[in-house]
């Protein structure tokens, strides 16, 4: 899945050109109004053209290959639709392969087995998955943990754990159990599952045009009414002036006219839009998300897991006085050697870096380590004569109370320092003496803040969810560079912060993975499910990150601006285009009659005919020249609105009016230079 | 081009830039039912006029509104049918002039309605002092003030959050009267008649000229109607020379006045629309982009006008303290070529269409500058209030096409603009070429529109091209050579007037309506730019290229066509 496509694979190619002209059928032309206008008036210039040929009419060779370019414009659009699909289709295929008919296991109502095919499968039946067999449907796991390889899906090789209850509880049909048994309640019938739902996203099938779509297909049409009317009103101005034109020409003039730049290539940008998305490992369910993304203003994140580490990890040593640094880290490391959790192993790891302390055979020094209990709330080791602590300020000072001692002042002092610089302070004794103060610390993700500054330079502000004290979160905001935080919050408040944001018309973006995440995932305007998430979630969600990666939003964002931009800039350079073919064409139209209006001829064409053809030759093969952009998508760098508008403008506005003074005035003399006409 | 020339429009276009601001921060505050210096005496007026007609200021919607504007203006148009057609009946006729013919009539009454006021006639033998007075300029205010009203109601759309609501159309009308129109009336009007403006209502006086011929000097309450023609963007002349005829337009000053006075009130509501929408940069870009046009416009009209003419040859053209040089024909010798090239852009511009020389004599070049400013939709400061509501529909557009490449989906001061947005701003810009287009090719085709014609060619082309420009615009200036007081003219000029002006106006509110009822988004770092040099730009350069794409093609086979063959030696 990841891999990308080719944009001129050969088997996508050859099934775009058989495309092209599939989709020639009117009935799928009434979908795009500009194309069917060139496709009504190929269909007219071709009629026309039989009845010449008939009557033997001068002037053929010309018509002939103006009706033909006119049918080129047509199928380069739907070229360009095509090849779009194809690059979904081919997605979409190697997905349906995961899919296939897989046998299930299912539970009868008396608790026994019988084997029936996936298609049978229907939401509510239990089915039972062992190691090595496909899961044969969407569902959720009610009973036992398995390893799962969802690499036909996420095109991640390493196996996930899938474990009921909690939030990594959801399973997706086509992926296949590596180790042990889980029990799973089928939660979606056949052809409603994850994997279809996803084969038909990517192919485009059940695309539907998104709100700005429909407004910019709008302004077409209306552009497309207003070229109508001015090329159908040309001929009465031009036979007053005793100048009557040819269908041919006026035709080639209103479909130069027309945007049949935005026009042939808008499905495809959206289309190509969706597949970006999935080339990140991200399904979006509707268009519209994709269009909401690039609209965010304000971006949830959870602090844990998406701008810190999952854990804390010890990064310094602080002695009691009196004792020697060496000292602390050795108990410590001693303390934790057995330690499972992050946090043990960092604290492992430090002292080793910092003092080059190993790890000892505990087994051999007659250790015995002291488990972690709500109770005592610490941990450590015993050896012969010796006992080491490690934990919270309270629970040492507790301990050393029991001990007859007392923490040092000094200790006493570092644990409030390093708790106000948002650390968590774990306090090391050995017997009655406390040794010094391990500092714990949120380790903020590396490239974070690059990135967050980035989405700043968007205009999105974003904002820190985590369940930390205040204090504690200021100090990770204000490292990780988000520009709020919010504290303390419970999953209630995480939903009043969205609805809150919205009410100052705001567009909310968040990631959850957790059923308690759902309401605030449905409420958001883009909200993005973990693939990794529970059942609830995806479904709440409107976007699905295969990857499970929370800071995978950057790119969403990043993708629905560059779609949004993509329509504007090739809209902008469709209408720019327009000044230079009327300089084309206008004089060719007239100059028969009266010459002096070869004034208007400013790139000096050389015959009226080649001038009408380059426009209408130059008009088709620029749609073909912006295929690649129109998958690709314009170039986005975060930027303020002003620069980017100012660059845009530039390269797609002016560039729009130059560009084709060039192009036509280069197909004039290569049409000349071979006596086209 | 002469150093007089470019001061005289430097001068004007200062005052204009040092009256428009504070008179449209004073606009919004009346907009907004702000106290006013003039609450004292106008208030219990305004209460009056609320309490007679039984007008209750409660907020309408959209269609509640738009329904008040047409019903309001169809009423008014009966009415002046009405008046024209009984005038004989009627006092103050000391001319003892008849009815109007049905036709004229209807042209006339649909012409006042609109706020175009173009004339298929001659007011001086044809309109009683009473029709002029209660007919006509009772339009002449009213009609400024309904357009204005509908830009208002724009504006509401706009800065208003979830609003049902627009404003209530009779309140609006009737504070634009009493508080705008009425009060910068009464300050010109004394002005005019220092300057030698008639107003009497006396019959016409007999004069004999100096080479013992005989001359009848029409009269009539000329300064009091002069006032609200300029001000409110109506341009219909007392007398058929309008602004050219020395009792309408009699000094320099006069002329200075006038000129002023049909930019005053677009451009100071270009300025409350910065001061409405709390973002009087957005107010500045838009009345940069209108300048430059205007400019533009002015420069090539100057210029063009300054040509010796091709075809004289051994003949001195040059400027000198004896002559102006360059084309006079047509032109007022009293204002020379850059006063009635800077009148000409003006008066295009904005849909005013009052002239003090004759378009038809203008250079083909000149003549298309007056022509394109109006195929542009009359939003070059344009029309009281149209002109407002018509640049802001080309903001919409602007800010939809453009504004997606800023990586948003269109937003416009707070507003997303969707598809019901674009559909209607669309069709705003559709109607206007639609019409000009289909009528002037049915009148090239057929005889009754060819029949009109003094002029063949080109200029021919261009002459009916103008008539229906000038309706579908509601500027109502007339490039003249058209005998336009036909049946065929007259009934399908007042289609064109009033499909420009009620047809487009509908979706303008609608518009409204839909933009007040949405959600308003605050702006970012990312949001489009409406208050930039590059705003400014972007805008024109949509103008340009929507409006020069629309009638290019009609404009090559007119005044281009013309002007190139002018120099091949063809006269038309």
């Amino acid at each position: 899945m990841t891999e990308k496509q080719s944009l001129w694979n050969p088997v996508i190619l050859r099934q775009a050109v058989i495309g092209s002209f599939t989709k020639l059928d009117p009935r799928l032309m009434v979908k795009n109004p500009v194309m069917l206008v060139v496709e009504a008036g190929s269909l007219l210039t071709t009629a026309l053209l039989v009845v010449d040929a008939l009557h033997h009419r001068p002037g053929f060779r010309f018509d002939l290959q103006i009706t033909l370019w006119l049918w080129f414009t047509v199928l380069f659009a739907n070229f360009a639709e095509a090849i779009a699909e194809g690059r979904g289709k081919a997605q979409a295929d190697t997905l349906r392969k995961a899919k296939g008919e897989t046998m299930a296991y299912r539970y009868r109502p008396d608790g026994s087995f019988e084997a029936v095919s996936s298609a049978a499968l229907r939401t509510g039946d239990v089915i039972k998955v062992e190691a090595g067999q496909f899961i044969a449907g969407d569902g959720e796991v009610v009973e036992g943990v398995a390893s799962v390889d969802e690499s036909a899906i996420t095109g991640e090789s390493a196996p996930v754990i899938r474990e009921a209850g909690g939030d990594r509880s959801a399973v997706t049909g086509g992926t296949r159990v590596l180790s042990d048994w889980i029990k799973i309640r089928i939660t979606s019938n056949p052809g409603e599952t994850f994997l279809d739902r996803m084969i038909a996203l990517v192919e485009g099938a059940s695309r539907q045009k998104t709100p700005n779509e429909i407004a910019l297909s709008i302004l077409l049409s209306g552009l497309t009414i207003i070229f109508l009317l001015a090329v159908a009103t040309l001929q009465p101005f031009a036979i007053y002036s005793h100048a009557p034109q040819t269908m041919f020409v006026l035709v080639s003039l209103l479909v130069c006219l027309i945007p049949t730049t935005i026009g042939g290539l808008l499905s495809a940008i959206g289309i190509a839009g969706m597949d970006r998305l999935v080339q990140y490992n991200v399904l979006a369910m509707s268009g519209r998300a994709v269009e909401a993304a690039g609209d965010v203003n304000t971006l949830l994140l959870d602090k844990t897991g998406t701008i810190t580490l999952g854990n804390r990890q010890a990064t310094e040593f602080f002695a009691a006085p009196g004792i020697s640094t060496e000292r602390l880290a050795d108990a410590a490391q001693l303390a934790s050697l057995s330690d499972e959790t992050p946090e043990g192993r960092s604290i492992v790891v430090l002292a080793k870096e910092k003092y080059n302390l190993r790890g000892r055979d505990l087994t051999h020094m007659r250790a015995e380590f002291v488990a972690f209990t709500a109770q005592t709330r610490m941990s450590g080791v015993d050896l012969p004569g010796t006992s080491i602590r490690k934990g919270s300020a309270d629970a040492i000072a507790r301990y050393l109370e029991q001990q007859g001692s007392s923490m040092p002042r000094k200790v006493t002092d570092k644990v409030e320092e390093i708790a106000r610089l948002g650390g968590t302070p774990l306090v090391v004794a050995e017997n009655e003496t406390a040794l010094g103060v391990v500092y714990l610390k949120d380790i903020v993700k590396g490239g974070l803040s690059e990135r967050l500054a980035r989405l700043r330079a968007m205009g999105i502000r974003t904002i820190m969810i985590t369940g930390d004290n205040p204090l504690t979160a200021a100090v990770i905001a204000r490292e990780a560079g988000v520009d709020d935080f919010l504290a303390e919050a419970k999953p209630k408040d995480k939903m009043d912060l969205i609805k809150l944001e919205q009410s100052k018309g705001k567009l909310v973006a968040m990631t959850g993975d957790g059923t308690n995440d759902a309401p605030a995932l449905a409420q958001a305007d883009v909200g993005v499910a973990m693939n990794s998430g529970t059942q609830a979630a995806k479904e709440a969600g409107n976007m699905v990150d295969l990857d499970s990666n929370p800071t995978k939003l950057i790119e969403i964002v990043e993708i629905g601006k560059q779609l949004l931009m993509t329509r504007g800039a090739l809209t902008t350079f469709s209408i720019a285009n327009d000044v230079a073919k009327y300089f084309a064409i206008i004089p060719a139209m007239f100059a028969g009659v009266f010459p002096v209006l070869n004034a208007l001829n400013v790139m000096h064409l050389a015959t009226p005919h080649s001038a009408i053809l380059s426009a209408v030759i130059f008009n088709a093969l620029i749609i073909i020249a912006l295929v690649p952009l129109a998958l690709r998508g314009v170039r986005y760098e975060p930027k303020s609105a002003q620069a980017l508008l100012r660059r845009n403008l530039l390269v797609y506005g002016v560039g729009g009016i130059i560009v084709p003074f060039l192009g036509i005035k280069l197909i004039d003399v290569v049409i000349n230079s071979l006596h086209l006409v | 081009m002469t150093p007089n020339g470019w001061l005289q429009f430097l001068v004007f276009f200062a005052a204009l830039l040092l009256l428009s601001r504070p008179l449209g921060i004073y606009i919004a505050h009346v907009i907004e039912g702000g106290k006013t210096f003039l609450d004292p005496v106008l208030r219990p007026i305004e209460r009056l006029i609320y309490r007679i007609s039984g007008i209750e200021a409660e907020e309408m919607n959209w269609r509640e509104y738009a329904g008040a504007m047409l019903l309001f203006s169809f009423a008014s148009l009966a009415l002046t049918y009405l008046v024209e057609r009984a005038q004989h009946f009627l006092p103050w006729n000391p001319q003892h002039l008849p009815g109007v013919a049905a036709d004229l009539a209807w042209n006339t009454a649909a012409s006042f309605t609109t706020n175009t006021n173009w004339q298929a006639y001659t007011p001086e033998s044809t309109m009683s002092y009473f029709t002029q007075m209660v007919g006509l300029a009772y339009h002449n205010f009213l009609s400024a003030a309904v357009g204005i009203a509908v830009a208002i109601a724009l504006v509401r759309g706009i800065i208003r959050k979830q609003s049902a609501s627009i404003g209530n159309f009779w309140v609006d009308i009737t504070r634009t009267t009493l508080y705008l129109l009425l009060p910068l009336c009464l300050l010109l009007a004394p002005v005019l008649i220092e300057q030698g403006v008639v107003q009497n209502l006396k019959p016409y006086t007999a004069v004999s000229t100096l080479d013992h011929g005989q001359q009848t000097l029409a009269q009539g309450p000329v300064a009091s109607q002069e006032a609200i023609k300029m001000l409110g963007t109506n341009g219909g002349g007392f007398f058929n020379a309008n602004s050219s005829h020395p009792f309408e337009n009699p000094t320099p000053l006069t002329n200075f006045l006038e000129m002023l006075s049909i930019f005053l009130i677009p451009a100071a509501l270009v300025f409350a629309l910065g001061e409405m929408t709390g973002s009087p940069g957005h107010g500045r870009a838009v009345f940069a982009s209108m300048a430059m046009l205007f400019i533009a416009g002015f420069l090539t009209i100057y210029w063009a006008e300054s040509q010796p003419h091709p075809l004289l040859h051994h003949v001195d053209q040059h400027v000198s303290a004896l002559q102006s040089g360059g084309n006079m024909e047509g032109k007022e010798v009293r204002f020379g070529i850059s006063q009635s090239a800077l009148f000409a852009a003006a008066t295009t511009d904005a849909s005013c269409g009052a002239v003090n020389s004759m378009h038809d004599s203008f250079t083909p070049l000149g003549g298309m500058v007056t022509l394109v400013n109006i195929m542009l939709g009359e939003i070059v400061f344009g029309g009281v209030g149209s002109g407002l509501y018509g640049i802001l529909i080309y903001v919409v557009l602007s800010v939809f096409i453009a504004g997606l490449m800023v990586g948003r989906t269109p937003e416009y001061l707070g507003k997303k603009i969707e598809s019901f947005d674009v559909k209607m701003a669309m069709l705003y810009v559709l109607i206007f070429p639609l019409i000009i287009l289909v009528l002037t090719a049915i009148s090239l085709l057929s005889p009754m529109g060819l029949g009109s014609l003094n002029n063949s060619g080109p200029h021919g082309l261009t002459e009916i091209l103008y008539a229906f420009t000038s309706a579908a615009g509601n500027n109502g200036s007339a490039f003249a050579g058209l005998s336009a007081n036909t049946h065929w003219y007259n009934y399908s000029l007042g289609f064109a007037m009033l499909i420009g002006r009620f047809l487009m106006m509908v979706p303008v509110l609608a518009l409204a309506g839909n933009l007040a009822q949405k959600k308003s988004v605050p702006p970012s770092h990312g949001t489009f730019p409406v208050n930039t040099a590059l705003f400014s730009l972007l805008l024109t350069g949509i103008i340009l290229i929507v409006g020069a794409l629309t009638f290019f093609p009609a404009l090559s086979l007119g005044p281009v066509l013309e002007h190139l063959l002018l120099h091949a030696g063809h006269l038309f």
